[in-house]
C-alpha cells in the first residue's frame, strides 16, 4: 500500500497558509481578518504535525498542543479587542481606522 | 650686551601685549610709560648694541639664532643678524621711531583710542624690527607682512569715519599685490638655493654667478626673474609707480602714523628689501635699469603732482613717494650707499615735516588746507624753525643732509652716462624745493586766512610734540655728514658711510649695459664710481644748488605775501597741466575703471553664480530630494493597519526568497 | 490508495472551504467555512498518525474557539462587508501577488527538500497518548505551565477589555469631562460611529 508522500502535506499547508496570508491582508472586516489567521495558525499545525511524522518525533505534536493553547488564548484578547472597539467606533472595519493617517 | 640683540624687538611686542592687556579703561599714564617706554628701552639697548658693534667689540656681522626651526627640508631659523646695513636699519628705526612715540603722546592726548594707538604702534615696531634685523627673507617677510598689518590698524584709526577704513583696506589690498610677487621670488629663491638665509643665497651666488644667470623663467635669467618679483614687491611696499596708490590716502591716518610709517620706516622697507639683495640686482642688470627707471619716473610724476596739493599731508605724501624715487633710481644704478644714505637722511628730514605739520594742524583744530592757513609762524616759532629746517634739507641746499645724499645720487646717474635720469633727478630737485617752499610760505608766512575762531586758538605745541621736532632737525642737519662724497673734500675720503657699508655690497661680474659702471659700483661698495672730471661734477653740484635755490625764491615770490594770488597764478602758468598734477593724472580713476570695477563685476559673477546657484543649489538639490522624498514617502503612514502588515509581509517574502533562493 | 483517496478529498475539502473562509461577504458564513477546514485538518491529522491532536483540534479549536468567534458576531451583529471599493486595489494585488511568490517560494523548496522523501509505517510507540503524555509532562513541563499562566492571563485581559466600563473601574475622570481648550467634556463613549471627537487641542 503505498502511502501519501509526505511532501504533500508540506505543499497543503503552504499553500492554506497563503491563502490565510492574502486573506488577513485583504479584506476589511476585522472578524474575517481574524478567521484568516487562525487559517494561517492552522496550516502551521499541519506543518508541524507532518514533520513530526517524517522525523518520527512527537515533539512536533507537543508544540502543535502549545500552538492551539496559545491561538485560544489569542483569539479570547483579540475578539475583547474587538469588542471594545466597537463600542467606540460601532464599526469594525479597519479601512475606518486611521487615526494615525498622515 | 649684544648678546641682547633679541630683546630689541621683543621688547615693543611686550609694550603692546602690556598695554592691550591693561585694557582701555586703564589710567593714562599706564598706557603712556609702556607705549612709550618699551620702544624707548629699545631705543637704548640698540645704542649700546651699535656702539659695541661699531667699535669692533662685537664679531661682524653677528648672528643669533632665537629658535632653529626645521620642517622636512625646509630649514628657517627664527634669527637675526647684525651686520652694517642692518645696523643703519636699527639706528633709523629705534631712534626716529621713540621720538615719534614721544610726539604722540602730546599730539593723541585727547583721543579716546590712545590705548589703541599705542598697541597697534609698539606692534608696529615689533614687525618693522623684525623686518630689518632677521637674517633670512622668511622672517623679513613676517615682518613685511606685520607692518602691512599696522599700517592698515592705525590708518584706519578712526575707524567711525568713512574714509580711513577705506584708506587702510586700499593700503593693505595694494600692499598685497606687491607682497604676491615678493613671495614669487622667494619661492623661487627657495627651489634654486634649498635656502632663504641671506649669507647663505648670497655666497651661493657670489661663488657661481653662472648659476643663476641662465634662462630660468618668462626669458629671464634666475637672477632677473627675483630681482623683478622683488622689486614689484617693493614697488607696493615703498610707493613706487605703479602700486603707490596708497600712499596718498594712507594720510586718513593720524599724523604721527605717517611720520613714522608712511615716511621714515615702512615705506623704506622696499629699498632696504633690494639694497639687501644687492647681489642679485647685480647680476640682472636689465632689471636693475628697469628699477632706476621707475624711480626716476616715480620721482618726477611725484613731484609734480604734489605741487598742486592743498592739504599739507598730501604735499608731503608725494613728496615721499618722490624721495622714494630717488632711493630707487640710486639702488638701480647700482649705488646702494646712495641709496641708503638717502633713506637715513630722508628718515629724519621728512619725519621731522610730518610732525610739523602735524604741530600745525594740532594748533588749526584739525585743519588741513594750507589756503585757510598762513602766518603761522608768530604763534608756532619752533614748529616753524624745524619746519624750515627740514624743507631746505629735503630741497637740498647745504651743508644739511639731504643735499648730500641726493647729491650723491645725481653723480651716480651722471657719471654711469645716464643723462636723462640724471636731468629726471635735477628737475625733480628743483619741483622739490619749490613745493616744499610753496609749503612753507603758505602756511607760515603772510596772513593767516581762516576763521576768527580759528586763529584764537592757534598756539604753540606743548613740549612733548616740540622737542620730538628739536630732536629730528638736529638730525637733519648733521646726518649728511657720515657720508660726504669725496668730490666735495677733493679727493680727501671723509666718506665713513660708504666704507662702514662696504661689507655689505658684494663684488660680483656684471655683464651688460650696467656692466662697467656696475662692476665700478659694486667695486667701491656702492659708491658712484667717478668717472667725470672733478671740475664737471663740481659744475653739476653747483647747477644743482642754483636749481634749488631758484625754486625756493621762486616759491618766495609767488607764496610768501599773498599766497592765493601766488596759487592763481600758479595756475594759470601751468594751464591744462595743473588740472592733471591737481586730479593725480586721474591714476586712482583709471585703475577703478579698467581694473577694480571688472574684478569686483567678476567676483560678483562668482558670488551669484558659482556660490549663489551652483554651490547653494547644490545644498538645495539635497534637501529638495530629501523633502520630496518625505513628501511621497508620507504617503505609506495611512494609518490602516492592514497597510502596514502588508509591508511587513512583503519584506517577509524577499526575505525569504533570499535566504532560500 | 485509500488513504490517497482520503487525503486528496479531505485536502481539497479543506482548500475549498479556506477560500470561502476568505472570499465570502459575510462573517458568519466565513466563520462556518472555517469549521469545515478545521474538520478537515483533523481528519488530516488522523492520517498523519496524530489522533490526539485531531480529537483535541475538533474540541477546542471547532468546539471553543470558532463558537466564540460565532458568539461574538452574532453579538455585535455585524453585518455584510461592502462591495469593494476601488482604494483598496493596490493592497489587494500587492497581497496577491506577494502570497503566490511567497506560496512559489516556499513550494518550490519544500518540494526541493523533501519531494522524494518516504517516511515508514506508523508504529504503536509514535501514536501512542502515552508517549505524547510522558513528553508533554516531562521534557516540556515548564513550557506546559506557562502556557497555563499565558490563558490565565489572556482570560484577565479579555474580561478588562470587554468588560462593561463601571463607574468604579474608570479612570478618575470627571463627569464634566477634562477641561479641553474649549471648555467641554472629555471624551465620551457614546456618540457618531465614526470619530472620537479628542480634547480639542489635540490633532
Amino acid at each position: 500500500m503505498e502511502m501519501v508522500p509526505v511532501s504533500w502535506y508540506l505543499l497543503l499547508a503552504a499553500l492554506l497558509f497563503a491563502i490565510g496570508t492574502a486573506g488577513a491582508l485583504t479584506r476589511r472586516n476585522g472578524i474575517t481578518i481574524f478567521l484568516s489567521i487562525e487559517l494561517m495558525l492552522n496550516s502551521v499545525n499541519l506543518t508541524l504535525v507532518a514533520y513530526s511524522r517524517m522525523l518520527n518525533d512527537q515533539t512536533g505534536q507537543v508544540l502543535v498542543f502549545f500552538v492551539l493553547a496559545v491561538a485560544a488564548a489569542e483569539a479570547a484578547v483579540g475578539l475583547a479587542l474587538f469588542i471594545a472597539i466597537y463600542r467606540h467606533r460601532r464599526t469594525i472595519d479597519l479601512n475606518r481606522m486611521n487615526l494615525l493617517r498622515w | 650686551m649684544i648678546q641682547y640683540l633679541w630683546l630689541v624687538p621683543l621688547l615693543p611686542l611686550l609694550g603692546a601685549v602690556a598695554n592691550a592687556i591693561a585694557g582701555p579703561r586703564a589710567p593714562r599714564p599706564v598706557h603712556t610709560a609702556i607705549g612709550v617706554g618699551a620702544p624707548g628701552l629699545s631705543m637704548l639697548l640698540s645704542l649700546g648694541i651699535l656702539w659695541q658693534y661699531g667699535t669692533g667689540m662685537a664679531p661682524s656681522p653677528f648672528e643669533q639664532v632665537v629658535y632653529p626651526w626645521t620642517v622636512g627640508e625646509l630649514a628657517i631659523d627664527v634669527a637675526f643678524l647684525l651686520d652694517p646695513l642692518s645696523a643703519v636699519m636699527l639706528f633709523v628705526v629705534t631712534f626716529v621711531g621713540f621720538w615719534i612715540h614721544l610726539y604722540s603722546t602730546g599730539y593723541m592726548a585727547h583721543e579716546d583710542g590712545y590705548q589703541r594707538y599705542f598697541v597697534y604702534l609698539n606692534l608696529f615696531m615689533f614687525a618693522m624690527l623684525l623686518l630689518v634685523l632677521g637674517n633670512n627673507f622668511l622672517v623679513m617677510f613676517v615682518g613685511w607682512e606685520g607692518v602691512g598689518l599696522c599700517s592698515y590698524l592705525l590708518i584706519g584709526y578712526y575707524y567711525d569715519q568713512k574714509v580711513p577704513p577705506r584708506a587702510g583696506r586700499k593700503a593693505f589690498v595694494v600692499n598685497r599685490i606687491g607682497d604676491f610677487a615678493f613671495l614669487i621670488g622667494m619661492f623661487a629663491l627657495f627651489s634654486t638655493f634649498g635656502t632663504l638665509n641671506y649669507q647663505e643665497i648670497f655666497s651661493s651666488i657670489a661663488a657661481n654667478p653662472a648659476a643663476v644667470t641662465g634662462e630660468y623663467a618668462l626669458g629671464l635669467s634666475m637672477a632677473a626673474f627675483v630681482a623683478l618679483c622683488f622689486f614689484i614687491g617693493a614697488t607696493g611696499k615703498s610707493a613706487q609707480i605703479p602700486l603707490y596708490v596708497w600712499l596718498p590716502d594712507a594720510m586718513a591716518g593720524p599724523t604721527p602714523v605717517s611720520a613714522l610709517i608712511h615716511a621714515a620706516t615702512m615705506v623704506t622697507a622696499g629699498v632696504y628689501m633690494v639694497v639687501r639683495s644687492n647681489v642679485i640686482f647685480q647680476l640682472a642688470p636689465g632689471i636693475s635699469l628697469l628699477v632706476a627707471a621707475v624711480g626716476a619716473a616715480t620721482a618726477l610724476m611725484a613731484a609734480t603732482i604734489g605741487l598742486a596739493q592743498n592739504d599739507i599731508k598730501k604735499v608731503l605724501a608725494y613728496s615721499t613717494v618722490s624721495q622714494l624715487g630717488y632711493m630707487f633710481l640710486a639702488a638701480g644704478l647700482g649705488a646702494y650707499t646712495a641709496a641708503v644714505f638717502h633713506l637715513g637722511t630722508h628718515a629724519f628730514f621728512k619725519a621731522l615735516l610730518f610732525l610739523g605739520s602735524g604741530s600745525v594742524i594740532h594748533a588749526m583744530g584739525g585743519e588741513q588746507d594750507m589756503r585757510k592757513m598762513g602766518g603761522l609762524k608768530k604763534q608756532m616759532p619752533t614748529t616753524y624753525r624745524t619746519f624750515f629746517i627740514a624743507s631746505l634739507a629735503i630741497a637740498g641746499i647745504p651743508p644739511l643732509a639731504g643735499f648730500f645724499s641726493k647729491d650723491e645720487i645725481l653723480a651716480a646717474a651722471a657719471n654711469n652716462g645716464h643723462w636723462i635720469l640724471w636731468f629726471v633727478g635735477l628737475a625733480t630737485a628743483g619741483l622739490t624745493a619749490f613745493y616744499m617752499f610753496r609749503a612753507v610760505f603758505m602756511t607760515f608766512h603772510g596772513d593767516f586766512r581762516g576763521t576768527q575762531e580759528q586763529e584764537d586758538h592757534l598756539h604753540e605745541s606743548p613740549p612733548s610734540m616740540t622737542v620730538p621736532l628739536i630732536v629730528l632737525a638736529v638730525g637733519a642737519v648733521t646726518a649728511g655728514w657720515v657720508g660726504i662724497s669725496k668730490v666735495l673734500t677733493f679727493g680727501r675720503d671723509f666718506n665713513w658711510l660708504h666704507h662702514w657699508l662696504e661689507p655689505v655690497i658684494a663684488t660680483v661680474g656684471g655683464g651688460g649695459h650696467l656692466g662697467e659702471g656696475g662692476h665700478e659700483a659694486a667695486g667701491h661698495g656702492g659708491e658712484a664710481a667717478h668717472h667725470l672730471s672733478m671740475g664737471v661734477e663740481w659744475a653739476l653740484i653747483l647747477l644743482a644748488i642754483a636749481i634749488a635755490v631758484t625754486g625756493i625764491l621762486l616759491a618766495r615770490s609767488m607764496f610768501a605775501k599773498r599766497a592765493l594770488e601766488g596759487e592763481e597764478r600758479l595756475i594759470a602758468a601751468l594751464g591744462p597741466a595743473h588740472r592733471a598734477f591737481a586730479n593725480k593724472y586721474w591714476v586712482d580713476e583709471a585703475y577703478d575703471r579698467f581694473i577694480i570695477r571688472p574684478l569686483a563685476a567678476l567676483s560678483r559673477g562668482f558670488w551669484k553664480v558659482v556660490d549663489g546657484f551652483i554651490i547653494d543649489g547644490l545644498l538645495h538639490l539635497t534637501s529638495a530630494v530629501a523633502e520630496i522624498l518625505g513628501d511621497l514617502g508620507r504617503f505609506s503612514t495611512t494609518g490602516n493597519v492592514r497597510n502596514y502588515v502588508l509591508y511587513f509581509f512583503l519584506g517577509i517574502v524577499v526575505l525569504l526568497g533570499w535566504i532560500i533562493l | 490508495m485509500i488513504e490517497t483517496a482520503i487525503f486528496l478529498l479531505f485536502a481539497l475539502l479543506a482548500v475549498a472551504s479556506a477560500l470561502v473562509v476568505v472570499l465570502h461577504r459575510n462573517p458568519v458564513y466565513s466563520t462556518l467555512s472555517l469549521v469545515v477546514t478545521l474538520i478537515s485538518l483533523a481528519v488530516l491529522f488522523v492520517l498523519l498518525g496524530a489522533p490526539f491532536i485531531a480529537a483535541l483540534q475538533i474540541l477546542i479549536y471547532t468546539g471553543a474557539i470558532v463558537v466564540l468567534f460565532l458568539f461574538v458576531v452574532m453579538l455585535l451583529n455585524i453585518g455584510r462587508e461592502e462591495i469593494s471599493q476601488q482604494r483598496g486595489l493596490v493592497q489587494k494585488a500587492l497581497a496577491g501577488i506577494g502570497a503566490l511568490i511567497f506560496l512559489g517560494i516556499v513550494a518550490s523548496s519544500l518540494w526541493g527538500l523533501y519531494g522524494t522523501t518516504q517516511v515508514g509505517p506508523l508504529t504503536e510507540d509514535f501514536v501512542s497518548l502515552q508517549a505524547l503524555a510522558t513528553l508533554l509532562f516531562g521534557e516540556y513541563l515548564l513550557t506546559f505551565e506557562l502556557v497555563g499562566l499565558l490563558l490565565l492571563v489572556a482570560v484577565i485581559a479579555a474580561t478588562v477589555l470587554a468588560g462593561r466600563l463601571s463607574k468604579a473601574s474608570q479612570v478618575s475622570v470627571p463627569e464634566e469631562g477634562l477641561p479641553g481648550p474649549a471648555g467641554g467634556p472629555g471624551p465620551t463613549y457614546t456618540e457618531h460611529p465614526d470619530q472620537v471627537t479628542p480634547p480639542e487641542g489635540v490633532r
